[in-house]
């Protein structure tokens, strides 16, 4: 359950990000990229962000979440392709010695005020 | 009004991490970073491990669990330095994060250290997320859980540079396959070593202590 962690340091970038001169802001989207590999899951972030958000900015924003699939490459072969099922071996030289392209974000990427 | 971004969110523990990974560069001392489910047998593994290495490797340890100090207790007795984290103070914390690894490592005092061993909290999951400025990460499935938990785990097998299978010594006893267990880690991490030992019997035990001394030569010169 660490997504009470990633929830706090959401919620601190996300209020530093906020200009200053703006009057009463209020934040409706938090649009984050969460690869599949990393251990997040939405319906318990959104469950701490309610918790945590509540008299801030934040109250109410609603998450979208781009899900990053994990594509890795061999070192041996140059290929790139997508995992799925948790094999991380070659498919085309058996190899394995391959290297983690994308598939564990936990990124901010931005925020939408309402107007 | 859309507002760009761009940032990590765990990029403040992984400043943390990069600080304490210079802390311990300094004091040239090898850090492990052990996880696993709870129950794998970490705790006895490092009592055997730290009674076949002491007095010839100076080795301290942090224990990170959510409550109570038993796992320190069972530690000390080794004559390790020992200290234990309980995250029920942090809202009970299911890892250990960078900025708790470097407070209790100065606390233990590791100016005398070869190597610094975290007993990371009882987790497949969120442990695996979390950079804490170690050198090596160790995995630690025992031969009481499926043969199926790193591809139900995978992360934590991918970021793993060792793997160790303990609790050999059951396995007459029990339908589980370890060939499958490790065909399986090896599908998640191909190149991960994987050592088959049990912690009761020490059967097992000298390639996986060669290993950690190997890595404590490297870093420590020692």
């Amino acid at each position: 359950m660490h997504e009470m962690g990633i929830a706090q340091q959401l919620v601190q970038i996300a209020l530093a990000a906020i200009p200053d001169d703006i009057e009463n802001p209020k934040v409706e989207k938090l649009n984050l990229r969460i690869g599949k590999l990393a251990s997040v899951v939405e319906h318990s972030l959104t469950f701490c962000l309610e918790i945590i958000t509540k008299d801030t900015p934040l109250e109410n924003t609603v998450l979208s979440i781009d899900v990053v699939p994990v594509r890795v490459h061999c070192k041996t072969c140059d290929n790139e392709w997508e995992v799925k099922d948790s094999v991380f071996k070659c498919p085309f030289c058996e190899d394995g010695d391959v290297e983690m392209l994308t598939g564990r974000e936990i990124e901010i990427t931005s925020l939408e005020l309402t107007d | 009004m859309e507002i760009n971004i761009q940032k990590r969110v765990l990029e403040a523990n992984d400043t943390e991490a990069d600080i304490n990974r210079k802390f311990f560069k300094e004091l040239n001392v090898f850090v492990l970073n052990m996880m696993s489910s709870p129950g794998s047998g970490k705790t006895e593994l490092l009592c055997k491990t730290l009674g076949r290495l002491m007095p010839d490797v100076s080795v301290g340890v942090i224990v990170g669990d959510i409550c109570t100090t038993n796992d320190a207790d069972r530690l000390e007795v080794t004559g390790a330095k020992v200290t234990q984290i309980n995250t029920d103070q942090f809202g009970g914390d299911c890892h250990l994060a960078a900025p708790l690894i470097i407070s209790s490592a100065k606390k233990l005092g590791c100016e005398d250290l070869d190597l610094l061993i975290v007993e990371n909290i009882g987790n497949l999951v969120c442990p695996a997320e979390f950079d804490i400025g170690e050198d090596a990460r160790a995995v630690v499935l025992s031969v009481t859980e499926g043969e199926d938990k790193p591809l139900k785990y995978p992360l934590m097998f991918r970021v793993a540079d060792i793997a160790i299978l303990n609790k050999i010594d059951l396995l007459p006893y029990l339908d589980f396959d370890a060939g499958l267990a490790v065909d399986n880690m090896k599908l998640v991490h191909p190149q991960l070593p994987v050592f088959e030992i049990s912690a009761k019997t020490e059967e097992g035990f000298e390639p996986w202590l060669e290993w950690l001394k190997i890595k404590v030569f490297e870093k420590t010169g020692r």
